[in-house]
């Protein structure tokens, strides 16, 4: 038997099909991912998302742990509550796991680590906080909950009533802190909404709480097409250890200034960034019907790559993917499916953003 | 457990037949296989006139999950493919024994289809696997 979080009995009552992912039990559904995917463009939708990993940093040498372990600078971050995105490297340069890092005070900075590197990412950092005198704590004490779609953001703060504090005036990629709850304006699927932290023995109240108010569930079927579409990378298909934020469509979280700042891969990241990285991260539409899928190979100009995710996109009603393929002029693009070669558009991604298509 | 029709033919590969009064086979998926592929978006069909024979692979349902190939319960010469399912994949899904038909064929053998499995023998088979 996998992990549960605290809303597994709340999914299997709600009729969800429930899988395994990455040793959690997690639902994929609850009837149709599709229609879940529309719910969320659309109206509002919400998913469990207390299988990935909060880690609370607690010193004011965090702010210099985080600036040696992470391609991304936290010191950019000065307003309370601001997060940022990044990769946190190994010395190749590869990526161990793309997170977010929240700077909520002086001394407590707090990171969302995905699932399935939560105890090798725990390792990792464990291993260098001692050295700037930082306390690592993993707050297996937390639930979360993402509520996302355009309608996500009005309807939890009927939900919660006085509870969403001072949320509703949060800009986008900020949290705070409302009494025990911790309501951040983030998200994995393009859409506007909140990710919301909670103790986990009142997880099924909120949950039931942003039921009553229409916000349907939705599964990690959903989830896959809503970020895919969103132009979103996900960790262990996108990007892993043996590729770099230059070969993975992620340079733009890289913070090369100041130019001094030491932190764990730079060197490669840098040799890359003069010589030229020897792959990029496209994004392709598929041109004809049919399904574009990880591992299909992708022929074009520069040589031949493959898919790193694949999807039909419910919004578009058409096949999306991002593929790794060599560097330089692409031109134009065939994917190979079932033996057969189809042409395939080359977009920058993202595909959807906040309902609207952004590729015709 | 899924809906499985007694009146129709059964293959170990989750595909039902139905024997038209013209002596001509309708195939399609099962509910179970429809329940187990989930959201269809893309159903790729044999051509009218091409010939099969048992056993391979004539068609593909591809959901959101997985693409899935689809066997030719017998051997035979498809007569018709269900059009509407170009613009319409989900019929799969909604009435895997009625308009999310696949196609239709003319048995080389009508007594093949006496040898595919009947109602009880596959809905056995679908408890043993979900075992």
């Amino acid at each position: 038997m996998g992990n549960r979080t605290p809303l597994y009995e709340a999914h299997v009552a709600m009729g969800a099909k429930m899988v395994d992912f990455a040793g959690w039990e997690m639902p994929i559904n609850y009837g149709s991912q599709i229609e879940e995917h529309h719910q969320v463009r659309r109206d509002a939708g919400m998913f469990d998302v207390s299988h990935m990993c909060v880690i609370d940093l607690r010193s004011s040498r965090a702010v210099d742990l985080l600036r040696y372990l992470l391609a991304n600078d936290v010191a950019r971050l000065t307003q309370q509550g601001k997060a940022i995105y990044s990769c946190m490297l190994n010395e190749r340069g590869g990526v161990i796991d793309d997170l977010i890092v929240y700077y909520m005070d002086p001394s407590w900075y707090r990171m969302v680590v995905n699932a399935g590197t939560r105890n090798k990412d725990i390792a990792w950092i464990t291993r260098h906080a001692p050295s700037f005198g930082v306390e690592v704590e993993v707050r297996e004490d937390l639930a979360m909950i993402a509520v996302q779609g355009p309608n996500a953001r009005a309807k939890a703060q009927a939900a919660l009533g006085p509870r969403i504090g001072n949320a509703p005036d949060l800009p986008r990629f900020a949290a705070v802190e409302s009494g025990q709850l911790f309501i951040a304006r983030t998200g994995y699927t393009g859409e506007d909404g909140y990710e919301i932290m909670v103790q986990a023995e009142q997880a099924e109240e909120l949950w039931d709480a942003f039921y009553e108010q229409g916000v349907k569930p939705c599964g990690l079927g959903a989830r896959d097409t809503l970020r895919l579409e969103a132009g979103m990378n996900l960790y262990g298909q996108d990007m892993d250890e043996e590729t770099t934020p230059l070969v993975s469509g992620l340079t733009w979280t890289v913070a090369w200034e100041p130019d001094d700042r030491s932190f764990i891969g730079r060197t490669i990241l840098e040799q890359q960034r003069r010589d030229g990285a020897p792959a990029q991260l496209i994004g392709l539409v598929l041109e004809d019907k049919g399904v574009l899928r990880c591992h299909q190979k992708v022929f074009t100009a520069a040589g031949e790559g493959e898919i790193t995710s694949g999807t039909f996109a419910p919004s578009l009603g058409r096949a999306v993917a991002l593929a790794r393929v060599p560097a330089g002029d692409v031109g134009e693009c065939e994917v190979e499916i079932r033996g057969k070669r189809h042409k395939a558009r080359v977009v920058k991604p993202p595909f959807v953003r906040n309902g609207q298509s952004c590729i015709d | 457990m899924s809906n499985v029709p007694a009146e129709l033919k059964y293959t170990k590969t989750h595909e039902w037949v139905r024997v038209e009064s013209d002596g001509s086979i309708t195939v399609g998926i099962t509910e179970h296989a429809q329940e187990l592929l989930g959201d269809m978006v893309f159903i790729e069909l044999p051509e009218a006139g091409s010939a099969l024979k048992g056993d391979q692979d004539s068609a593909v349902v591809e959901s959101v999950k997985a693409a899935s190939d689809v066997y030719a319960p017998v051997a035979g010469e498809v007569v018709a493919a269900n059009e509407l399912l170009a613009d319409n994949p989900e019929l799969v899904n909604k009435a895997p024994y009625g308009d999310g038909w696949l196609f239709s064929m003319k048995p080389a053998n009508v007594d093949d289809v006496k040898g595919l499995l009947d109602a009880d023998a596959y809905a056995a088979m679908v408890a043993e696997e979900s075992h």
